[in-house]
């Protein structure tokens, strides 16, 4: 679905990313862990080109996107993108939200739209907030309004920038858990997080990136139980 | 008292002055909103083209010019940018043409940095969310980004007008009879200085009073809606 070659990303002289290659499946729910500055969240805003590369190159179904002529909104309405600080619409009410990027970029009536969106709403437990404004909701709360909103395009993918790195505690469990039976459902994910437990529990690859390299890919039990390098060793001996 | 009033009568009503001054007020009005709408639209262009040229390349020669622009219009004293409107460039306009033109022009290099800064205000988390839906630019821009943004303009807006409203008391330079120049034309044929001042002076400050009502109102009406 997508293959990512030889990625290099540079700001100034430092490089983020020193060419990363991976290719990402159907069905796949990969994990990237990794020490902050290691180039994760970078890794993952490339892929759908918030941030731009500097080499290498990102095939999404068939697609080069980092060409020059590729019609980058049209493929972006298929990878569906998790931000950490939620990044919900103020101004908008609940379903404002949610509908507001279907009716203009789909052909549907706002009937349509605002039955699917209620429906995703309900599945994630906040039928009742429809009509609430993100203000007034939880960070959990906003955080699942956010992962419905990414849904409500009906993405082939799904990007999480650490989706619960900015909740509280007893919140984490609520936004893990929506996750979770999103990929029971089979949606292809690929998830930047500090949750070793998720990661361990839910993903079918991790992938540890230290300074803008992957420097060990493999199964959750590769990773967490066999580490092979020495670096993964003292990272998880601090992380677990 | 009544000896004011009656000074009043000799000064405005018995010699027709009363009608002078109010077509230098409908001058001025005239003025203020003109020159406001053209501050706006292309304050509002300057804008937009300022910050859609950051991830745009071809926009770079637009944004150099914009630059200039601002920079230019907002190092030229307003009466010198009327005087040369008047005489050089549109050497054959009417006052009131040319006053709207200079005034509005004048005006939208500061509404350009107002609005640009309001757009900087709205956090980038909003543009990546919109952007990351598969909102082209514009679409983020005009759904998104403005509506907030909006909340940080339009007081400013209000401070520009009421600035605006108090710039144009220089449009007499231009043979433009606004309420100023009225007022300054009643002193001179009346031997009368405090009453016509006096009478502008107030004029321009119940305006002023008005607009700034008006502002509060919308201000309040803008937190309505937020549940931040």
């Amino acid at each position: 679905m997508i293959t990512v070659k030889n990625l290099k990303k540079h700001f100034g002289g430092a490089d983020v990313l020193a060419g990363i290659d991976v290719t990402i499946n159907k069905g796949d729910v990969i994990c990237v862990i990794g020490p902050s500055g290691s180039g994760k969240s970078t890794f993952l805003r490339c892929l759908n080109l918030l941030e731009t590369p500097t080499g290498g190159s990102i095939i999404f179904e068939g697609n080069e996107l980092t060409g020059k002529k590729v019609n980058l909104n049209l493929h972006r309405q298929k990878m569906g993108m998790v931000f950490q600080q939620f990044n919900l619409f103020p101004h908008m009410s609940v379903l404002d939200n949610l509908t507001c990027a279907p009716l203009m970029l789909k052909k549907c009536s706002r009937a349509q739209a605002e039955q699917k969106a209620m429906e995703l709403l309900g599945r994630v437990g906040l039928a009742d907030r429809a009509r609430d404004y993100p203000g007034q909701l939880s960070g959990g709360q906003k955080q699942r309004v956010a992962i419905v909103r990414a849904l409500c395009m009906e993405p082939d993918v799904m990007l999480f920038d650490e989706p619960t790195s900015a909740l509280d505690p007893e919140m984490v469990g609520e936004v893990l858990d929506v996750m979770k039976r999103l990929a029971q459902e089979g949606m292809t994910m690929v998830v930047v997080t500090h949750e070793m437990g998720f990661a361990r529990e839910v993903s079918n690859r991790v992938l540890f990136l230290d300074e803008g390299v992957i420097l060990e890919e493999g199964t959750p039990e590769q990773i967490f139980s066999n580490p092979r390098s020495e670096r993964l060793r003292s990272f998880l001996a601090k992380v677990l | 008292m009544n000896s004011w009033i009656l000074k009043l009568q000799e000064t405005f009503i018995e010699t027709g002055y009363d009608q002078l001054m109010l077509k230098g007020l409908k001058n001025t009005v005239i003025l203020t909103l003109g020159a406001l709408c053209i501050g706006v639209f292309l304050g509002m262009l300057i804008a937009i083209i300022k910050n859609f040229s950051e991830g745009v390349p071809v926009l770079k020669p637009f944004a150099v010019f914009c630059d200039i622009y601002v920079t230019v219009i907002r190092g030229v004293p307003v009466v010198v940018l009327l005087l040369i409107f008047y005489f050089v460039i549109l050497a054959s306009a009417d006052g009131i043409t040319v006053g709207i033109l200079a005034f509005g022009i004048n005006s939208s290099a500061y509404v350009a940095e107002l609005i640009r800064s309001g757009l900087n205000a709205v956090d980038h988390g909003q543009t990546e969310a919109g952007r990351s839906l598969g909102l082209s630019r514009f679409q983020t821009m005009r759904r998104i980004v403005l509506p907030q943004a909006m909340r940080y303009i339009l007081p400013a807006i209000g401070n520009e007008m009421i600035a605006l409203l108090k710039e144009t008391s220089v449009a007499g330079y231009v043979a433009v009879i606004d309420l100023t120049r009225a007022g300054n034309l009643v002193r001179n044929n009346t031997y009368d200085a405090i009453n016509p001042l006096l009478i502008v002076a107030v004029t321009y400050l119940i305006m002023v009073i008005l607009l700034t009502q008006l502002l509060k109102l919308i201000e309040g009406r803008l937190r309505k809606h937020d549940h931040r």
